[in-house]
């Protein structure tokens, strides 16, 4: 039977270093992808995941399991990401718009080979994209808060009870955040999801 | 109601809040639709790529842990280390072999000509300082004084 991420952490505080490994190999890749979801940027994505696993290999001696451990964790990547985001926001706003668009920023790393697999059709590939591109930038223009929401709530499936521990804030405050999010996000992808109420 | 439409969407209300929304949504048009709509959107959501960790991102992280200094309890300050303990006992074994030699006074034939050459400065030194013909000298004339006797000579 597997044991439990708290007590992996548990033994992780007792010496264990293979239990660390254990819970590195079972968060590494939803961590991964929420930084990146959060920041847009591979490298940077790596370097803050490779930061929270730091953080959380520090502080085993001083662990006492009173929340869960997702909740620790997913609050140490937020807090990184939130800044992270921060920073680089005024950084972002200099790149001008032609600026051509990296292969990382339009799915170079991503998972499109399927796609491909399954619509051979050029166009149909075209569209496929230009779908995934929007829902991406509707995401991306979410308020940073908003966005952490919404990537806690819909990919990491956190019970809000996490979710506003991590984001430091109220069930109520943490759903109208929900709210909006999506109110936001409807609007920006109304012609999919009008394309969709018609299919 | 609005913020509990989410909740009813991705199936995350109690019963009795669920049963209360079917209730609400049977009477209300636009919550009809908004619940449409964000079941849409989820759907979307769903449609986002995932990426895979780097190769080199295990490597990384083993190396950047392995680099870690280990971190020591706070009784471990008292555990002394080898070294400090063995200097610690030579300090104390040479304390307590100098505390336990008899005080040795005797001098040696060098000190004691020193001395005896020390000895007639002393002596001159003691003469000097109680030589009772030196005391009734005049006391020396300061320079102020000296001025004052020119000009009244002047004068």
């Amino acid at each position: 039977m597997a044991r439990s991420d708290v007590q992996l952490m548990l033994d992780v505080k007792a010496g264990d270093e293979q239990s660390f490994a254990l819970l590195l190999h079972r968060y590494r890749r939803p961590l991964i992808n929420f930084l990146y979801r959060m920041v847009r940027n591979r490298e940077q994505a790596e370097d803050l995941a490779q930061e929270v696993f730091i953080r959380v290999y520090r502080a085993r001696e001083d662990y006492v399991p009173s929340a869960k451990f997702t909740t620790w964790l997913f609050r140490i990547a937020t807090n990184l990401a939130l800044n992270s985001v921060r920073d680089t926001r005024y950084q972002r706003m200099e790149i001008s718009l032609d600026a051509p668009v990296t292969a990382d920023a339009e799915d170079g790393n991503e998972k499109t080979m399927d796609v491909a697999e399954k619509h051979p059709n050029i166009e149909q590939r075209l569209i496929e994209e230009t779908r995934k591109k929007m829902i991406r930038h509707a995401i991306e223009k979410l308020p940073e808060k908003q966005r952490a929401a919404v990537l806690l709530h819909k990919y990491q499936e956190l019970d809000y009870g996490e979710i506003s521990k991590i984001l430091n804030c109220s069930e109520s405050a943490l759903k109208s955040l929900l709210f909006r999010a999506y109110e936001t996000l409807r609007v920006e992808l109304a012609p999919l999801v009008a394309s969709g109420k018609q299919a | 109601m609005e913020n509990k439409i989410l909740g009813y969407v991705d199936g995350r209300l109690k019963e009795g809040e669920r049963l209360e929304m079917e209730k609400h949504l049977v009477t209300c048009a636009a919550c009809r639709v908004r619940v449409n709509e964000f079941r849409a959107v989820n759907v979307l959501l769903d449609e986002l790529p995932t990426i895979e960790p780097s190769a080199a991102f295990d490597v990384r992280l083993q190396a950047r842990v392995a680099a870690e200094p280990a971190k020591q309890s706070w009784w471990a300050w008292f555990a002394p280390s080898p070294r400090v303990a063995f200097a610690a006992s030579m300090l104390l074994l040479a304390t307590v072999w100098l505390g336990s030699r008899p005080p040795d006074f005797s001098l040696s034939a060098a000190d004691v000509d020193n001395i005896n050459q020390n000895m007639s400065v002393l002596e001159n030194y003691d003469v000097i300082s109680d030589f009772a013909p030196l005391s009734e000298l005049p006391q020396p004339v300061q320079a102020d004084e000296v001025g004052e006797t020119n000009q009244s000579q002047q004068m």
